[in-house]
């Protein structure tokens, strides 16, 4: 049998006829490794999970996971994985505990075995004091642990984990980090996740795929990725209202220009010796720069590069999109 | 790395398990338990009580006898107790609608999205909330049955733990083909108006259009058949023969039964092969 995890093959989800939500998308995930899913909202992250984890239809395409057919052994592929969806699933009534002893019930996990590792996932996701609180008194953070645990019952193979630390403070965040790297060294288990922090795609990822409209943009390390960007970039405002982009392409090490939100966003190879170059031409043509700075490639540039998005621009929109799912949950079809 | 975990999921788990989760709900919670306690005491006290029809005839018109005409109709001379019985249909018509609105709810607040990923069967899901609607009601007619026989219902002659029995049995088919007819109606719907319309529509005319209250042939003709067809006039019909008339009429008792189960078998059956249909899109 291949290394591959999860396998997928011309991957489509089509919503109401027309809406491509995932579009012929095709990748694979290795044993062991930690695959991130990057992309500004709306791109189909959350889609291609749901196929994957059995619970909604491809249009068209296969995938397998861990070599079960997710359409033809979905009940298969349900009991070898876990799932952390994106949204809080826990049933508010009831106390943590007895969340994820009715988890382990769905597993068919004897009684005994479910409340040695309910104690032992407690203890990882540090919720072991509220154990025997009803879920209604957690905070949004305790909720994500939560369900970081209950995906984590039945020892699963692969877990799914959609944006896992949406909503969370810096600090829970990057405990969370921590567990699912413990998860992978300890269980040697294969993550699939979802996330919009670029820094946490960096931090955790093996490889990442950057998704934008259904379509996968661009596959690899997040090393790869940097680096085929070539050079670092250059971000730079201009008092004036005119468009310099050709002035600016025109400057020497100049790979590309582009323009955006009133911004140039350069890239050039030797960043310290090229922007002062470009201030002096600019300058010489009777433009004053405003603000400038240099970056060196990271996976913000990597997204910015794929998607044309600006990363603040999704983030405000995500934390909108985050409150309307708190309060009223978004009706599914 | 192929080997599958060592588990395997039994159905009878995952139903009971899923049961329980609806059931904690409500008998965690004091206050709901209370009012679904209460909510019986209160219908039986203003229709059996306060629409008393015994009281319409009155009594010292010379040669009539009250108890004698209202057992020609009702087929037991306290109206009370005929009353009663029909409470029990009506609590279960509500208690079951209500299984169908917590579809709707699950799916709403992604409960339904984790337990679908999870190898449990699509069945299971549904029949759980069929289960736990059904012992609910039949929790309620328990209260009722005591609580009537405390305000003055009257066993019949024949009255035997056999039948307490039976009265449970035709409940519980009752109740099962009620649910699932109301998950079967709620089970595409993402939002909550549009079952909640439908189940408004439908439950007090099903039970007017009974003889949960009137008997069925003191009802005008065009209503009849509807009387006829509805399952809750037999199961009322059933219960009534065991609990308080004197004598039983066993075909018709057969009758009831018989209906009442095919209806449950019928659309239980519709409503596990939508679940399989809709629970995955
Ligand atoms: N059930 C549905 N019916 C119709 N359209 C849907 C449905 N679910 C998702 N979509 C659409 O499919 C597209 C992809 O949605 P998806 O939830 O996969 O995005 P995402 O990448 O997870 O976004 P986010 O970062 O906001 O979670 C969106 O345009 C969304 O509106
Ligand atoms: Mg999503």
């Amino acid at each position: 049998m291949s290394d591959d995890v999860i396998k997928t093959e011309g991957l489509t989800k089509i919503f109401n006829k027309h809406l491509a939500a995932v579009d012929h998308v095709n990748f694979e995930v290795r044993n062991g490794e930690i695959f991130g899913f990057l992309g500004p909202n709306g791109a189909g992250k959350t889609t291609t999970i749901n196929m994957l984890i059995t619970i909604l239809r491809p249009t068209a395409g296969k995938a397998t996971v861990l070599g079960r057919d997710i359409v033809k052994e979905d009940s298969e592929v349900r009991s070898v994985i876990g799932v952390v969806p994106q949204e809080y699933t826990a049933d508010e009534d009831l106390t943590g505990l007895e969340n994820i002893f009715l988890c382990a019930d769905m597993y068919g996990i004897p009684r005994k075995v479910a409340k040695e590792r309910a104690e032992e996932l407690l203890k990882l996701v540090e919720l072991t004091d509220f154990g025997n609180k009803k879920v209604q008194t957690y905070s949004g953070g305790m909720r994500r642990r939560l369900e970081l645990a209950c995906g984590l019952i039945n020892r699963p193979k692969v877990l799914f984990l959609d944006e896992p630390t949406l909503g969370l403070d810096v600090q829970t965040r990057t405990a969370t980090w921590s567990y699912i790297r413990r998860l992978k060294q300890e269980y040697g288990m294969t993550l699939f996740m979802t996330t919009h922090y670029l820094e946490e795609a960096d931090a955790l990822c093996d490889r990442v795929a950057i998704i934008d409209h259904g379509k996968i943009v661009v596959i690899g390390s997040p090393e790869e990725l940097k680096r085929s960007l070539g050079g670092d970039v250059i971000t730079l405002g201009i008092k004036e209202d005119a468009d310099v982009s050709e002035i600016i392409r025109g400057a020497k090490h100049v790979k590309d220009v582009k323009k955006e939100n009133g911004a140039y966003r350069i890239k050039a190879e030797f960043g310290e010796i090229t922007a002062p170059s470009i201030i002096e031409v600019l300058r010489q043509k009777g433009y004053t720069v405003t603000r400038l700075s240099l970056t060196e490639p990271t996976l913000n540039e990597v997204y910015l590069e794929y998607t044309g998005k600006s990363l603040r621009d999704s983030e405000e929109s995500r934390e909108n999109v985050m409150i309307q799912r708190m309060t009223v949950r978004r009706a599914r079809q | 790395m192929t080997e599958v975990s060592s588990y395997s999921p039994s159905r009878l788990r995952g139903l009971w398990a899923l049961t329980n989760r609806e059931l904690k709900k409500w008998y965690k919670a004091p206050l709901i338990f209370f009012l679904s306690i209460i909510q019986p005491i209160i219908w039986m006290g203003l229709l059996g009580k306060a629409m008393n029809l015994s009281a319409l005839v009155p009594a010292n018109i010379p040669g009539l006898d009250v108890g004698a005409v209202m057992k020609a109709s009702l087929g037991t001379s306290d109206y009370f107790s005929f009353m009663a019985v029909g409470m029990i249909g009506m609590t279960a018509l509500f208690t079951t609608m209500f299984s169908g609105m917590s579809v709707v709810w699950d799916r709403r607040l992604g409960f339904l999205n984790k337990v679908l990923s999870t190898p449990v069967s699509r069945g299971v899901i549904i029949f759980s909330k069929v289960l736990s609607a059904t012992l609910r009601s039949m929790f309620q007619a328990g209260i009722i049955i005591v609580i009537a026989f405390a305000f003055g219902l009257q066993f019949g002659a024949g009255f035997s733990l056999l039948n307490l029995l039976g009265v449970f049995g035709i409940l519980f088919l009752l109740c099962v083909g009620l649910s699932s007819a109301f998950i079967a109606i709620t089970i595409r719907s993402t939002r909550m108006e549009t079952p909640m319309a439908v189940m408004n529509l439908i439950s007090l005319p099903m039970m007017f259009a009974s003889n949960a209250m009137v008997p069925s042939k003191l009802m005008p003709d065009w209503l009849q058949p509807v009387v006829h067809v509805n399952p809750l006039s037999y199961a009322n019909d059933a219960v009534r023969q065991l609990l308080i008339f004197d004598a039983i009429d066993y075909t018709q008792l057969a009758m009831d039964f018989a209906y009442v189960g095919i209806f449950a078998v019928i659309v239980a059956s519709i409503g596990i092969i939508l679940s399989w249909r809709f629970l995955r899109k």
